[in-house]
């Protein structure tokens, strides 16, 4: 990955968060989703754990094969979402890195991301014994509308009474509204990195923008995650200012869509950077950058807003806006062609790929490939195979003029 | 006088082709791969200078595609088989739109533009059935030598369904049918069947053009040639040795490209 001088502050702030989470002996702990209203949580002085994030840890340490293994081995199928097989053997073998995640007192799940999160959270409340509460967030056929945000905002009216009850202190509004505007901010400064990736050659690659998510995930809604944005948004700026590029060469500028494949983030890195070709922009960690598309001001309502912004990413998308919305980031970003991850865990990222491969050419004229992959399990990843297809995309792709 | 050479080392066989400035066929060599990939390709491309009568020292540039292609010695560089079929199988037929290319574990069908250059291409997901594997696994269970299993299909009396486009399933359906005593002949079509239905369905995503090329191992299998003309409503054409198509547009990049 691209050095950048940022990344010793990522690692100190996310070191800090964990060793917290793991020694806090006031704050609860709740186990959430990746695209769940964590501002909610922050407001509370409540410590959101990610195990979506946990297990990606593993993946790219290598430890997510003995882990599955585990779960599956109690019975958990090998076609369900490898995320949640990873976090049922972390959990049962207290394995992975840092010997496993804090318990949680509480869970919180937010359907925008997967409708299936659903069950794999009903296991931990199971397992745990502890209340779980579930964001039903629909899912946008054709776009947002305002049923749905009302829809969705009356269950955050319950989640402040589900965590006032749970806490036994009245919610804090006047509190939520600061994290709200922190989270805003953060998410303000991630999406301008991202699209400093315009530039060309690109200054920040995809490969980056997933080592440096964790905190955009995890800590959105505290003034830490603002201030080490702030500081990487300066250094990627002054980069694109300098037209350094994130790889030496750069003869080929491809999206990526769809989850990183965790346990092959370095030899991909290599491979992309022989073959001159940069991921520039990724639908995946753009979905973190959306959220400031919806910024609060006096006139808003917070509570429709964060509705809105829960409810409008991509992975949430019906298919013409799935389209529309690769075919522009095509175009703004100057692409030369496009890559989909076909990701056996994730079905509701994968569905329907080769309509939208189709698609996505016949308007932008650029070539698209399918690449079968995991995002977690190395077991049904072949390196021969998926190179090959890569590099025959690479040959077929004109070079940027 | 100058030389050119491809070697494509496949997952199950290797193949050298040698060239000569005017892009004539010199000798190739067709062997099998092995457990030794990087000899494979050493030994192919020997075989087809002993053929020619030549010395490494004649050629001067050798290129390599297949799976082993970063691990053949002799080669100054490689390309993809996509790339190289295309351009093998432009060679001998200049108006080709469609290439259809089965090999030991992929299976790939390639749309191809001007001077055979890859527009758009989509090859088998992660699974290989309906490869050249497949059909070997299935002559394995049949007992019956790979190179006759289309002669016995294009006599099949009864028709029969293997269902399954999974090598280890289709393999036990074969097993089943044999024991409800099928004839081998009806077993090898529905074999033949199966991989055509798969293939076909590569070969839509990709568009059918007017006309088609099969290339690879599999090409060698009339029946599986046949029928899956009929399922893409056009006549498939294949070359007069479909396994060398890769190792030629290998040494026909060779020929075209400086060296590095």
């Amino acid at each position: 990955m691209t050095e950048f001088k940022a990344f010793s502050k990522m690692k100190e702030l996310m070191t800090n968060y964990y060793i917290e989470a793991k020694t806090t002996k006031e704050k609860p702990i709740a186990w959430i989703t990746s695209g769940a209203p964590v501002e909610f949580l922050f407001a509370m002085d409540i410590i959101p754990i990610y195990p979506e994030n946990y297990a990606a840890m593993c993946a790219a340490n290598h430890q997510s094969i003995e882990l599955m293994e585990a779960a599956e081995a109690a019975g958990f199928s090998q076609d369900i979402c490898a995320y949640a097989r990873t976090d049922f053997g972390a959990a049962m073998t207290q394995g992975g890195p840092a010997g496993g995640l804090p318990p949680p007192h509480f869970l919180l799940c937010s359907t925008n991301i997967c409708k299936t999160v659903i069950k794999w959270y009903e296991v931990l409340a199971r397992n745990y014994n502890v209340p779980l509460f579930i964001v039903d967030t629909p899912f946008l056929h054709n776009g947002l509308t305002k049923d749905l945000i009302d829809y969705t905002v009356t269950q955050f009216i319950a989640l402040e009474s589900f965590l006032g009850n749970f806490l036994g202190r009245p919610f804090d509004r006047d509190r939520l509204t600061k994290v709200l505007s922190l989270s805003r901010e953060a998410a303000d400064y991630w999406k301008k990195i991202l699209y400093l990736g315009k530039t060309i050659p690109s200054p920040f690659n995809s490969l980056d923008s997933f080592i440096h998510l964790g905190p955009i995930v995890t800590l959105r809604g505290t003034r830490e995650c603002v201030d080490y944005y702030k500081l990487l948004y300066e250094e990627v700026a002054e980069r694109a200012q300098k037209k350094i590029g994130s790889i030496s060469e750069e003869r080929y500028r491809v999206l990526w869509d769809n989850l990183p494949i965790w346990f092959k983030m370095r030899r991909l890195e290599r491979f992309f950077e022989e073959k001159k070709c940069t991921l520039v922009v990724t639908t995946y960690a753009n979905s973190w950058g959306g959220l400031s598309n919806f910024q609060a001001n006096e006139m808003s309502d917070p509570y429709e807003l964060f509705a809105a912004s829960y409810l409008n990413v991509y992975i949430n998308w019906g298919f013409e806006n799935r389209i529309k919305y690769l075919s522009q980031l095509i175009d703004d970003f100057s692409l030369t062609g496009f890559i989909m991850h076909s990701n056996r865990s994730c079905k509701p990222y994968s569905v329907g790929m080769y309509c939208l491969q189709g698609e996505v050419s016949k308007l932008t004229g650029k070539p698209g490939v399918i690449i079968e992959a995991d995002q977690n399990d190395p077991r049904v990843y072949s390196d021969a195979q998926v190179e090959t297809r890569l590099e025959a995309f690479i040959e077929s792709m004109e070079p940027v003029s | 006088m100058s030389y050119y050479a491809g070697i494509d080392v496949g997952s199950l066989t290797a193949e050298a082709v040698l060239i000569d400035k005017d892009r004539n066929i010199a000798a190739y060599a067709i062997l099998p791969t092995g457990n030794n990939s990087q000899k494979a390709g050493t030994d192919a491309f020997r075989t087809a200078l002993g053929q020619a009568g030549l010395a490494e020292a004649d050629v001067s540039r050798v290129f390599s595609t297949g799976y082993s292609r970063a691990r053949v010695l002799q080669a100054e560089d490689s390309k993809t088989e996509i790339a190289c079929h295309a351009k093998g199988a432009f060679y001998f037929f200049p108006h080709v739109g469609t290439i259809i290319d089965i090999g030991g574990q992929d299976s790939k069908a390639i749309l191809v533009g001007k001077e055979g250059r890859v527009i758009n291409f989509a090859m088998n997901d992660k699974c290989a059935a309906g490869t050249g594997r497949f059909l070997e696994v299935m002559a394995g269970a049949l007992d019956v030598p790979l190179d006759k299993m289309d002669d016995l299909a294009l006599g099949s009396k009864e028709e029969l369904t293997i269902s399954s486009t999974c090598t280890v399933f289709a393999e036990s359906e074969v097993v089943s049918l044999i024991s409800q005593g099928k004839a081998p002949a009806d077993i090898c079509l529905a074999v033949s069947r199966a991989i055509a239905r798969r293939t076909a369905g590569l070969v839509t995503r990709v568009g059918v053009a007017d006309s088609l090329v099969m290339t690879g191992g599999v090409a060698k299998n009339r029946a599986v040639v046949k029928i899956l003309s009929k399922d893409v409503g056009h006549l498939i054409k294949v070359p007069k040795e479909p396994q060398i198509i890769g190792a030629l547009g290998a040494a026909l990049f060779a020929r075209e490209e400086n060296g590095r």
